[in-house]
């Protein structure tokens, strides 16, 4: 299945666009899905941290990922 | 406790969020405004340039103003944050926060600025003479 992965500063930039597409395996988890993104995008691994956030909220566990979930990137913030 | 939690893409109103939380319960307000520093390590900042997860910037910032209710006896949080391009000595951030007493006020509005740093999804670019940089991207 296809998932769309929205990005961020940083990530935005080394992803080259707001919204990703990767095609994963059914049944992938947030883990499964940080490997593949490490393939595709190397430089996401020099990176201080890089957190993923389903459906808005942080992931501390893997989640399988289900088809229409919103993900996201999480590049380390730096708001205020 | 009233909650007013916000992200703009134009300038903030420092006026506004002070009478956001100024009910006659309040007998201390803190207000924290994080603006735009002019230089960074000793180069010139031309400018910031703002951006947010906005539904998760959102949340995370009213999940912090109401952690912050159950640890302090507040009476109101207003959080303001900006997006967009922002030049030096203009206000990215105002937390105001309203409480019967001082240190409520005060020791709450510490917590939400510092938690906000740490976790909500919003970045900034500082943009320099020869260059720009993500803050915090790298170890």
């Amino acid at each position: 299945m296809k998932v769309d992965i929205l990005t961020f500063g940083i990530a935005r930039e080394i992803c080259g666009g707001r919204l990703i597409q990767i095609d994963v395996e059914a049944g992938t988890d947030t883990d499964g899905l940080r490997l593949l993104l490490a393939e595709r995008y190397p430089a996401l691994s020099g990176l201080a941290q890089l957190n993923i956030a389903v459906n808005s909220e942080y992931v501390t566990e893997p989640v399988t990922l289900h088809p229409g979930d919103e993900i996201a990137i999480i590049p380390p913030v730096s708001g205020g | 406790m009233t909650l007013d939690i916000q992200i703009f893409d134009t300038p903030l109103d420092l006026a506004y969020c002070v009478r956001s939380v100024s009910d006659a319960g309040s007998g201390g307000i803190q207000v924290f405004i994080g603006n735009v520093r002019n230089q960074t390590a000793g180069k010139t900042v031309l400018r910031l340039e703002y951006e947010a997860y906005h539904s998760m910037a959102l949340r995370e910032m009213e999940k912090i103003a109401n952690e912050a209710g159950r640890r302090w006896d507040i009476t109101g949080v207003v959080v303001h944050h900006r997006t967009g391009i922002l030049s030096a000595g203009e206000t990215a951030v105002i937390v105001a926060v309203g409480a019967a007493h001082r240190h409520a006020a005060i020791d709450a509005c510490r917590y939400i600025i510092d938690t906000l740093k740490a976790t909500v999804p919003i970045w900034k670019k500082e943009v320099f003479e020869d260059g720009a940089v993500w803050v915090s991207a790298f170890p």
